[in-house]
Order: C-alpha cells, then structure tokens, then sequence
C-alpha cells in the first residue's frame, strides 16, 4: 500500500482526476440527453478528436519547452489546402505521399517559427502570432480564396474516413483514430524514456540550468517547434479527410482549441510539466462536452463556448491552486519515508 | 547632437518610418493628406486604436488581455439585446459597461487572487465572452437603435471630429498623464520590471493589477459600444480577431513582451504607422488579406529589428576594444 502511495506521482493523479472527469461528464450528459451512450457516439467522439488530439500532442511538445505556438490553426488550414489541391490534380497520388507532403509542408512552416524563437530569440508569442497572420494571408493569395471541392479529390480520401481497422459489435476502431492513438502513444514515449523528452522538461522547468548543464537548448527548441508544425501538417491531412473538401479558412481558431486542450490536459503553461496522455484526454474532455451540447436540446448550442472557457479556467485554477497542495504534501512523505529508512 | 541621440532610440526610428510612410501615401494618392482622409482613417479603426492605449499599460505591467476584443463583442451584442428587450437607450449603455466592468474584474479575479497567468485566464475569456455574445443573440444581427446612437458614430461631432476620434483624444491624453506623470503609472512600470521587488516596496501589486484590467473591460466595452454605434448593427462575431491587430501595434511601439520597458509615444507613433499603411494598401487597392499579412511581419520586424541593432552595437564595442 505504502508503496503504490509512492508510486502515486501527483502528476499521475491529475489524470486519473481527468479520466473520472470524463466519465462524469458522460454519466452527466446521458442523463439528460436520451440514448446517449452508445456506439455512433463512440465512433463519432474519436474521429473528431483524432483531429484535435494530434494538434494537441504538438502543442505539448512546444508548451513544455516554455513557448507556445500560436500559429497551428493557420498551418493546419495551409497544409490541407495545399494537400488538396495536389490531389484534385494528381488524382493518382498514393495516401502515403499525400501523408508525408502534409508533414514535410507543416516541419517547414514549424522550422520558420523556430528559427525565430530559438535563434533570434523573439518570444515564441510575437513569432507566432505573426506566422498565424502571414501563413492565412499566403494561403488566401496563393489559392484566390478558390475552394478545393469535394468532387474534385480522389475516392480514397471521401472513403477514408469510414475505413475500419476492426470493428466490434458497432464500435468501430477507425484508420484515422488508430493513426492518432499511435502519435499519442509515441510521443508520450519520447517524451517519457528518450533524452530528447527529459531535455524539453528540464528547459521548461529552467532554462539556465539547462544550459549550464551543457544541453543544445536552442536546438532542441527549435525541433520542438519542428515537430509542432509536422504534426500541425498531420492534423492539416485528417482534417481534409473529414471533412472532404477545402476552403481558405480551413483551421481557424484552432490555434486556441489546442492550447486549451493542452491547458485542461494539465501542461502547465509556463512548461517543464504535464504529459501528452494528460492532453490527449485534455483534448477529449474539451470535444465530448462540445459534441454533446449540440445534442442537448433543452441547452441552446451558443452555450458551448461559453461553458468551455469556464471549463478552462476552474481546471487551470484546480491545477495550480490544488497541485501544488498535493506536490509539497507528497514531497513531504517523501522526505520522511527516507529519514525512516 | 541631442537630436542624433533621439533618432538613435526606437521611437525616432518610428519617427523615421513613419516620415517614409506619410511622403509615399502622399505620393500615391493626393487625397491622402486632406482632412477627411486623416479622420476617416481613424474613425475606420477607432475601436482598435482606444483599446491600444489600455493594452499598452497592461503589456508594460507584463501581463496581457487576449479577451478584449471578445469582451468588444459582448458588451456590443449586450447592448443590442438591452435594446431589443425595450430598455431605454442611455440605461442600455450603462448596463453595457458595467457588463465590460465586471468581466474585466473577472479576468482581474482570477489573475490577481488565485494567481493563474493572465495569459491562460484572457485566452479562456476570449471563448468564453464570445460564447455569451452568441449566448445572448445567437446568429441573428439586431439594427434598432435610435437615430441619435448611430450619429455619434457616423456624424462630425465636434468641427470635423466624430464622437468616437474625441474619446480616442481625451483618453490619451489621460493615459499619457497617468504613465508618465502618475505614481500609479511608475507603479506600473516597476511591477512590469520585478514584480517582487515591487511587492517588497509596498506596492499593492494586486490592487494595480485589478484596477488594469477592470480598465481594460470598461473600455474595450466602450469600444464595442462605439463599433456597434459606426455599423448601426450588432453580430456575434463582432471584431473577431482584433487582438492581434491591437497587440501588434503596442509591440511596434517599442514596448517590451516581458513588460517593465517602452513609452507611450512610441504607441502613439505606432498606430499612425498601422493606419497610414493600411490606409495606403486601401488606395493602392490592396485588399484586406494581404493588410493583415503585412500587419504579421511588421509584428516579427518590430521584435527583429531592435535586436539585430543591439548585437551590431555589440559588434562594434567589441572592435573598438580590440584597437
């Protein structure tokens, strides 16, 4: 018992305390909507937050470094546009070109952004903002606000979608979402067990003694931000293939979608803590309560935003006004079971 | 001597911008200098440029407040559903503001009392003050209010000046006083510095802090209430994405991200800059998306800039002290 104590990290609790969230909101939610809990709602919370999640998972990667990338919601909608409109004029493109086309793009347009963070040393802020701006203006001039329509993409991209890695009963476990869970597990992986994760941790946590250690901070900052847009990219490719068409406003405000997943998931803001798990779920709590206000019918749907910024907020405060409770109690144990031994 | 000294800063390499700016504009188009242009192009961006005056405090306190222009919104859509319930005019506005007072003392709540940074607390408020705007009057838009509203915004008020441009002049002529001559002001600036240090010479940081961003929901209310009254209609999405444009300009004017450093005239320098350029790009017909564009990158240049100066400054001691 005293053990699985130790074990339990606050960090860890905080997600199990997110997980139970979740399932409250469930319970909440299929009490008053009626046939709520079931497969189609299964199937349609994971495809929308195979999008999302993605996002969030890079967003992380930038948080923890203690910069922020405000800029995803305009890669997002450049990568699909540009995606989609090789396709609808290479109809023979294989999806793993198509794949890799919307990665290359995004890494490109991240590097921009972490060129100027990491080796000018303009706050990751005022870059981004700016790249939010320029990236959309590029993309309305280059494409002449034309929409890239759905008739005109290949049929794989409109079957995708729907596409089954397997299926049980009616719970279907998409191509799409299996390629999400996939960028999860892995970066929670790197982020975990490699170098490279415990670096972006300990220059989130100081950047100082990062350096005085003797690690590249400048680099591994600027491939954070690489990653970032690569995944933006990825995200640019899921969306085009939900929704099957493209117009030059594709992403917009996904940029604050991510953060707040990224917050509500318990990514401490000002870095160095918080896990990609945490802001996977962070990403499906955010989706679920989006989704199925739309299905309440008692509950005007404009009340959506209003209630996610709230939601934001009291998880933030809970974060910071609560964790930090939890850190120096445990801290305390800690010190004591060692004077014990 | 003096006068090479000023160019050398950054407000006199705004001066110089801005000087380059205001000859081509002038070049290209000959109704550019005329008065009416001059307080068209203001009236065209009041809105943004009122809430400019209260960003710029905020960001030299090194906080910041991502919600104004959802806060634009709301007290706007408020306003418009004031009305439309049949509450008088006058008491519709003063709802409205308080509806801007209060959400700022929220923002400044959660800031100042539970300590969270203003950064996560703004970003929340800017869904969630919109999603109330939404709450409040859906997808509809609302044009009924009376004649006498939508002259402030559109009709010369005093000689050629409209209502809303004589706000803009008495507020910064205020915010001017309280910077720069105003105990408040220096507390301001030292909380921006080191908030610690501030905290430890009996400042009430919180108190500042609080005041900032009631302010600052007051006036970006106002704001909506002056766009809602140059449209003559509410929206919900009412200056959607203002912040950026807002932000923008208080970055040009030379006031520092992290706060503690940048003055007031360089702000004002900085939304002449922005209106002349736009108001340039719209007489050589050069539309919206690409203004924002060139808005993007002089984001980037205004941070690029002065720390290219710096280390070519650094550059030169260094060769100096090697001769």
């Amino acid at each position: 018992m005293r053990n699985m104590l130790k074990d339990l990290r606050p960090e860890k609790l905080r997600n199990l305390v997110l997980l139970l969230l979740i399932f409250m909101v469930l319970l909440g939610f299929s009490s008053v909507i009626d046939n709520y809990l079931n497969a189609r709602l299964f199937n349609r919370i994971s495809t929308s937050v195979a999008i999302f999640a993605v996002l969030a998972v890079g967003q992380t990667l930038v948080v923890l470094t203690r910069n922020i990338d405000l800029s995803v919601g305009s890669i997002v909608g450049f990568t699909a546009y540009i995606v989609g409109q090789q396709l609808s004029q290479h109809n023979e493109m294989t999806p793993m070109t198509a794949v890799l086309l919307a990665i290359v793009i995004g890494a490109l347009m991240g590097a921009f952004n972490g060129y100027f963070v990491a080796y000018i040393k303009i706050p990751a802020i005022v870059v981004t903002l700016g790249t939010l701006a320029i990236f959309r203006t590029i993309l309305v001039e280059y494409s002449d606000a034309q929409t890239v329509l759905a008739v005109e993409l290949p049929q794989w991209i409109h079957d995708l979608p729907r596409m089954n890695v397997f299926s049980y009963e009616r719970f279907d476990l998409r191509y799409v979402v299996a390629g999400m869970l996939i960028v999860v597990i892995f970066f929670q992986l790197i982020l975990r067990y490699t170098s490279f994760g415990r670096k972006l941790y300990a220059i989130g946590s100081n950047p100082e003694a990062a350096k005085l250690t003797g690690f590249a901070n400048q680099k591994i900052i600027f491939i954070a931000f690489i990653l970032c847009g690569a995944l933006a990219g990825l995200t640019g490719f899921l969306f085009l293939v939900r929704i099957g068409q493209v117009t030059v406003v594709a992403g917009i405000g996904f940029e604050l979608k991510s953060v707040a997943a990224v917050v509500v998931g318990g990514v401490n803001i000002f870095g160095g803590s918080g896990s990609v798990l945490g802001a996977f779920m962070g990403a499906v709590l955010i989706d679920l309560i989006e989704n199925s206000l739309i299905r309440w019918i008692e509950i005007s749907e404009f009340w959506r935003d209003a209630l996610l910024g709230i939601l934001i907020l009291v998880s933030v405060a809970t974060d910071t006004v609560i964790m930090k409770k939890l850190r120096t109690f445990w801290l305390k144990k800690q010190i004591q079971t060692k004077i014990d031994i | 001597m003096k006068i090479l000294k000023h160019l050398k800063s950054w407000e006199g390499f705004l001066a110089i911008i801005l000087l380059v700016i205001v000859i081509v504009n002038s070049l290209i188009s000959e109704s550019f200098l005329s008065i009416e242009n001059q307080i068209n192009l203001f009236v065209l961006s009041i809105e943004k440029v009122i809430i400019v005056l209260v960003m710029a405090k905020i960001i030299i306190n090194a906080e910041i407040d991502l919600s104004v222009a959802s806060m634009m919104g709301l007290s706007a859509c408020a306003l418009g559903w004031f009305v439309e319930s049949g509450m008088p005019m006058t008491m519709a506005l003063i709802a409205s503001i308080t509806i801007g007072a209060i959400g700022g003392a929220f923002n400044g709540f959660w800031i100042t009392v539970v300590k969270l940074p203003s950064l996560v607390v703004t970003l929340a408020m800017l869904i969630g003050f919109r999603g109330l705007a939404r709450v409040l009057i859906g997808d509809r838009s609302i044009k009924m209010f009376p004649q006498w509203f939508e002259d402030l915004g559109q009709q010369p008020f005093f000689w050629h000046i409209p209502f809303s441009v004589m706000i803009f002049l008495v507020l910064l002529i205020c915010v001017v006083i309280i910077l720069q001559y105003t105990g408040f002001g220096r507390h301001i600036y030292i909380i921006g510095i080191n908030q610690n240090v501030a905290l430890y010479s009996g400042i009430n940081v919180a108190r500042v802090k609080m005041l900032l961003f009631i302010f600052s929901g007051i006036i970006s209310a106002l704001a909506g209430i002056l766009y809602a009254a140059r449209l003559g209609t509410v929206r919900g999405d009412m200056g959607l994405g203002f912040e950026l444009d807002i932000i923008t300009i208080v970055l040009l004017g030379g006031i520092s991200i992290f706060g503690g450093s940048g003055s007031i005239y360089g702000v004002i320098l900085s939304i002449l800059i922005v209106l002349y350029l736009r108001n340039g790009m719209s007489l050589s017909n050069i539309t919206g998306h690409l203004q924002t564009g060139v808005i993007g990158v002089l984001l980037i240049l205004s941070v690029l800039i002065p720390n290219v100066i710096e280390k070519m400054n650094k550059y030169l001691k260094f060769r100096k002290l090697q001769h």
